[in-house]
């Protein structure tokens, strides 16, 4: 259940504290038993993290990976969110600031069905799934991670892109008032990510809502942010506000700040390095010894096919 | 006021070097190591090393504006430390890094600059320490002095190889460059005034 905080309801509308507390207990235990089920058939059992509201009725997907999982604590305290400043620890210190609801997320452009949507109906909307996947941080750490999310095509079928919509751009919110990273001209701001249309349409791309059962923490991009896990993470842009299907290749922040470094696509490739580093390899979060960077992220099966003919060395 | 016994202050000096090494230990032990343990010694070992030379390097303008010739007797070991950290430093990268990949290591130390760069500058500090000894001050003679002018290249070096690593935010490297650019400033300020002046000044070290 998604908790939605819209002033001047009136009193008689509120829950009661205890209530409330009891009523949302009931349903991380509903939903601990039913994961904890799940995960006995399985064999594992996974541990409730965190504290923040507990996201009901997520489907699971075969999409996802069996791979050990980095741990709460370390995927939600080492953050790479310019916006709540540039140290790791930082923005799981500063983004307190953020107030990631009540949230408004425009959808726009090239589409036949745009709008203007409270996040939370725009959610409610969907049904969720449960994705668990390897993430890699081009700075060659990677983790792997049990997202919820709206898979991203479902989102596109409903809007109905126009035959003008080659490109989705991915706005992230600029408000200095809650984001004191961006008084510092470090980056251009807002924050800005893209994906070719059929790269959207992708069954692994999904509009991330939560993590590890519950709703998005705000340092990893609450309420709502994009997941392209064969992409290097910062093509996932956090704290959307807008989507705009437009018929230009966007300009991504990283190409902008950088663009010898950082290209439009940035698909996770062991045989393309950084200019200032290897990406052969990788290191775990909560892992010693590195392990070997997979092509696509491991995701070839699924994605190798949207890139036929293109050269992904200039392509980077 | 009467500067300090210089011996008490080395014992305090070396004491207080040592405790961010003693820092990385005690957070090992106790898990405060953040989610990324091998980028967190990376940089702290990193971030002393630069640290360490800085003061070192800082000991002659002091010595020059205060009058206290004494403290010179803190230099040598000073740069030592900056040695020590640099050695850390260096060896979480062969071992924790790399792991031992020698062929992945040459390759980095030639196609990434700041590798080159880092690398030129531990070199630079290991012909320092190797020579830091009485005995080789006094094999080397006047070679010893100009051998460890060195020590300039190896600040600049140290900052370079920082700023180079960043991905957006030179704030901290910034800093630094800034601190490395008043100790060599001096320098550069004093050798400028006395050859304008005509006035050659006893040591310029």
């Amino acid at each position: 259940m998604l908790i939605k905080k819209t002033p001047g309801i009136p009193y008689s509308e509120i829950t009661p504290e205890p209530l409330y507390r009891d009523r949302r207990e009931f349903i991380r235990l509903a939903a601990a038993a039913a994961v904890g089920t799940a995960a006995a058939i399985r064999g594992e059992t996974i541990e409730a993290q965190g504290s923040l509201p507990v996201i009901p009725n997520v489907r699971k997907s075969p999409l996802s990976t069996t791979e050990p999982q980095s741990t709460y604590k370390d995927f939600t305290t080492y953050n790479n969110y310019y916006e709540f400043g540039t140290g790791k620890d930082e923005p799981a210190v500063q983004a307190k600031s953020l107030k990631p609801r009540p949230w408004k997320l425009t959808i726009e452009g090239h589409v036949a069905k745009p709008g203007t949507f409270d996040v939370d109906e725009f959610i409610k909307s969907y049904t969720l799934e449960e994705r668990i996947y390897r993430h890699r941080c081009v700075e060659t750490w990677s983790a792997v991670v049990p997202w919820i999310g709206i898979p991203l095509a479902d989102v596109i079928k409903r809007v109905e892109p126009t035959s003008m919509a080659k490109f989705v751009e991915f706005v992230t919110l600029y408000d200095p008032k809650q984001m004191p990273g961006v008084r510092s001209p470090i980056l251009e701001w807002p924050y800005i990510e893209g994906l070719r249309l059929d790269e959207a349409k992708n069954p692994l791309a999904i509009l991330a809502v939560g993590l590890y059962g519950q709703i998005l923490p705000n340092q990893n991009g609450a309420p709502i942010r994009l997941v392209a896990p064969w992409k290097y993470g910062f093509k996932g842009g956090k704290s959307l506000v807008k989507i705009r299907f437009v018929d230009a290749q966007p300009r991504n922040t990283w190409q902008i700040q950088a663009p010898r470094e950082y290209g439009f696509y940035a698909n996770v490739n062991p045989t393309v390095d950084h200019p200032r580093w290897s990406q052969a390899r990788e290191r775990r979060l909560g892992e010693f010894l590195p392990r070997k960077t997979l092509m696509f992220n491991g995701y070839t099966d699924q994605v190798a096919s949207l890139y036929t003919g293109l050269d992904l060395r200039k392509n980077f | 006021m009467k500067p300090p016994p210089i011996v008490p202050l080395k014992r305090v000096i070396f004491a207080a070097a040592l405790i961010p090494a003693a820092a990385l230990v005690y957070d090992a032990f106790t898990g405060n190591l953040t989610a990324n343990p091998v980028d967190y010694i990376t940089d702290e070992t990193g971030t002393w090393a630069l640290a360490m030379l800085t003061i070192s390097l800082s000991v002659t303008p002091v010595r020059r504006i205060t009058g206290w010739n004494e403290i010179i007797k803190v230099r040598r070991m000073l740069g030592l430390f900056a040695f020590f950290y640099a050695v850390l430093h260096m060896l979480t990268w062969v071992v924790l890094v790399s792991f031992f990949d020698v062929p992945t290591m040459l390759d980095d130390i030639v196609e990434r600059p700041f590798i080159t760069v880092g690398m030129g500058t531990f070199l630079i500090l290991l012909a320092l320490a190797c020579t830091s000894t009485k005995a080789s001050i006094r094999r080397l003679g006047r070679k010893w002095q100009q051998l460890h002018r060195l020590v300039y290249v190896a600040g600049v070096g140290a900052v370079v190889h920082f700023w180079w690593l960043v991905k957006a935010d030179v704030t901290v490297p910034l800093r630094w460059a800034t601190a490395i650019g008043v100790v060599l400033g001096f320098r550069i300020w004093w050798t400028l005034r006395s050859r304008t002046s005509g006035v050659r000044t006893l040591s310029r070290s």
